[in-house]
């Protein structure tokens, strides 16, 4: 900028002390906040990075797999496994296995319907039963191969060495094993996806039904007073507490309810408390107060024109609650669940103490099934002294975050489609 | 409350020594005005005299604070409204009310007329009533075709136009307007004091307004109000709108409505 003329007189004007200026300084100082506004910005999208990283640093990677039984032993008329047909591939398995296993396989998907790949999966797991030995990190990986292939040449010589994605849809859809080359995370995903259900299901309407009530109707006294504040000390409360709170309410005193037995539909293999129901009302008591407060914050936020204007016309607090208010608040009310929902998903501590089990590997099938969810998954593999199970670890967070994004995602559209409206 | 008789008073709305506490403090004190059928009454006075609480007391607006309580009786067709078996709700669906800042409800043109009818168990045709009441509001010819929009993308003067016309859908005998033009411009001004003469055939009319030439051009009666020595506001004449401008008898009036005070 061109500087204009200066004023006369900058320091004195009629005697009295006139104005430093000084427009340059102020500037200057903006200027200086503006960066140290930026750098945080900066670091936390390293540190995000940073996460990202570490997660895909340990979920792929070259791994070292020693079979258990030498494929070259399983040749047929001089062709490798990889070179047999499905019929043979079959007729393999029925000579390797047990007649129970083969028969329980062939129960769960017909090997006639199977494909050839799977089947060739299966002979794989079941008979060539490859043994992780060894894994290497990412950008180990990328940047030493070399090196990796020497060390797995001189120290695991009947080691087959591969790349491993150690994400992939089969880890997806397989239920958990005891072997990290095995291992999957189907029932986890739905663990979680049930616990979340009846969170939802129990906090969702309870929350905002308490919101409503005092915003709109509970009167300013000391009583309603006290309520709000303690709602606003009950969302700092440390979750390993709701935990011992469910395992006290759900677990034990409610196990009737919890485990089914009041509806005759005890899972034979709970029989206890410790269900996908009573997980999902801890975890439902634990966001209860953010949903309140958020729910809370977004009906304070309608402007009281409008609830003026329908009082105005004769409607009854009820019908302007419905007709304005609630409408009016959604969008709101919806992101505050959204937090508190995604908050839930997360929860590990509280589960452990509830309950969840650490290894099944069949599905839940009903509210009153054992469970496990993501979060106690990730923690009780990476707690595990086997590398491989870190990387295993790794691949059920890039799980989580993605059944996070997406729950996120439907949510934030819902919300749109609320507050486009008008 | 019980339908009016065939003998009606002249008078809507009367005041009986009617006074409106904020809590301890006593915001209107004493007043003692009728409100006559078919006819604009405007509430003068200087800011903070307890204009607005006085208006809202007609219908009972003010209850949706905490804290206000009142004294004396306010009649309504001779029916104390704060009796204790009269339900507020009642008494806004027949006194309805036009606010200060133009108010629509978040919703589409249409929405924001059919609401009110719908609530109140509207039985008759609602596509008619609509186009009535913004007939009657004189927003019919520049809505017409996008009653599907929203509210909220019309005009300043539109959207209080549109709130008159929401008020119309229920059909009140009296509508009490809160300064309805003081966020508006001359012209949207003027559209709205025309649309008074037309409603005063059917409704009995009672504004608030700061604007001294609106009064003087759109009511027939006019209530003075100013703060009494107990800091409460007070009506302190009350007459026929030309008489109250051309020959007040009290000094403070004259003053004000000349403008050497206010």
């Amino acid at each position: 900028m061109t500087p204009l003329t200066p004023s006369p007189s900058p320091t004195k004007r009629g005697g009295q002390p006139a104005y430093n200026v000084n427009i340059e300084r102020r500037n200057r100082t903006g200027n200086v906040w503006r960066w140290v506004f930026r750098a945080s910005t900066i670091v936390g999208i390293i540190a995000l990075t940073a996460l990202i990283l570490n997660i895909m640093n340990s979920a792929f990677g070259y791994a070292a797999l020693e079979a258990k039984v030498d494929p070259a032993t399983l040749t047929v008329d001089g062709l490798p496994l990889e070179q047999q047909s499905k019929e043979q591939l079959v007729e393999l398995l029925r000579s390797k296995l047990s007649k129970g296993a083969f028969n329980k396989l062939d129960n769960e998907t017909s090997f006639e319907e199977r494909s050839r790949a799977n089947v060739l999966q299966v002979v794989n797991e079941r008979i060539v039963r490859y043994e992780v030995v060894q894994v290497w990190t990412l950008w180990t990986s990328l940047t030493k191969a070399d090196e990796i292939r020497a060390i797995a040449a001189t120290e695991f010589p009947t080691a087959e060495l591969k790349f491993i994605s150690w994400l992939t849809t089969d880890f997806v859809t397989r239920p958990q094993s005891s072997e990290a080359i095995t291992t999957g995370v189907r029932t986890a995903i739905l663990g979680s996806l049930w616990t979340i259900l009846f969170t939802i299901l129990f906090a969702f309407p309870i929350g905002v039904g308490a919101a409503i009530y005092l915003e709109e109707y509970a009167t300013d006294n000391w009583l309603n007073r006290a309520i709000r504040t303690n709602i606003n000390n009950l969302a700092g409360v440390p979750s390993i507490v709701y935990g011992i709170l469910g395992l006290a309410i759900f677990v034990r005193t409610l196990e009737p309810l919890t485990s089914g037995e009041l509806f005759g539909m005890v899972d034979s293999t709970t029989a206890n408390g410790r269900t996908v129901l009573a997980a999902g009302l801890t975890l439902g008591l634990l966001v209860l107060p953010i949903i309140i407060i958020n729910a809370q914050e977004a009906i304070r936020a309608v402007p009281q024109s409008l609830r003026k204007a329908s009082y105005g016309l004769g409607a009854t607090k009820w019908q302007t609650i419905w007709s304005h208010v609630l409408p009016n608040a959604m969008p709101g009310i919806l992101t505050g669940t959204i937090l508190a929902i995604s908050r839930a998903i997360g929860e590990t501590a509280p589960l452990v103490v509830v309950g969840a089990s650490t290894a099944i590997s069949f599905d839940p099938e009903s509210p009153f099934s054992k469970f496990t969810t993501l979060p106690i998954q990730i923690y009780q593999w990476t707690a595990r002294p086997q590398a491989e199970f870190r990387s295993v670890a790794a691949a059920t967070i890039l799980v989580l975050l993605v059944m996070l994004l997406s729950l996120n995602a439907s949510a934030v559209i819902l919300r749109n489609r609320f507050s486009r409206k008008y | 409350m019980t339908q009016p008789s065939t003998e009606r008073s002249p008078f809507v709305l009367e005041t009986k020594d009617l006074g409106i506490f904020y809590g301890d403090f006593r915001a209107v004190a004493s007043v003692n005005i009728p409100i006559e059928r078919h006819k604009i009454t405007a509430i003068i006075g200087p800011s903070g005299c307890g204009k607005s609480t006085l208006l809202r007391a007609f219908n009972r607006m003010n209850e949706l604070s905490t804290g206000t309580r009142i004294e004396g009786e306010v009649l309504f067709e001779g029916e104390n409204l704060y009796h204790p078996m009269v339900d507020p709700v009642e008494v806004r669906y027949r006194i309805g009310m036009v606010f200060q800042k133009p108010n629509p409800f978040p919703k589409s043109i249409y929405e924001n007329i059919a609401w009110g009818a719908r609530i109140h168990g509207y039985k008759g045709k609602m596509e008619e009533l609509v186009e009535s009441c913004l007939r009657q509001a004189a927003l019919w010819d520049e809505v017409k075709d996008k009653l599907t929009q929203s509210g909220l993308a019309l005009s300043g003067g539109q959207q209080q136009r549109l709130c008159i016309a929401r008020a119309l859908a229920v059909q009140p005998e009296v509508i009490l307007m809160d300064e309805p033009a003081s966020a508006l411009d001359p012209i949207a001004t003027l559209k709205i004091e025309e649309l008074m003469q037309e409603l005063k055939k059917n409704y009995t009319i009672v504004i608030v307004t700061h604007n001294m030439q609106q009064a003087a051009r759109a009511s027939d009666r006019t209530a003075m109000m100013m703060i009494n020595h107990e800091r409460s506001g007070t009506v302190i004449e009350f007459n026929e709108t030309q008489k109250i401008f051309t020959n007040p008898k009290d000094k403070r009036t004259e003053d004000y409505v000349t403008g050497r005070f206010g």
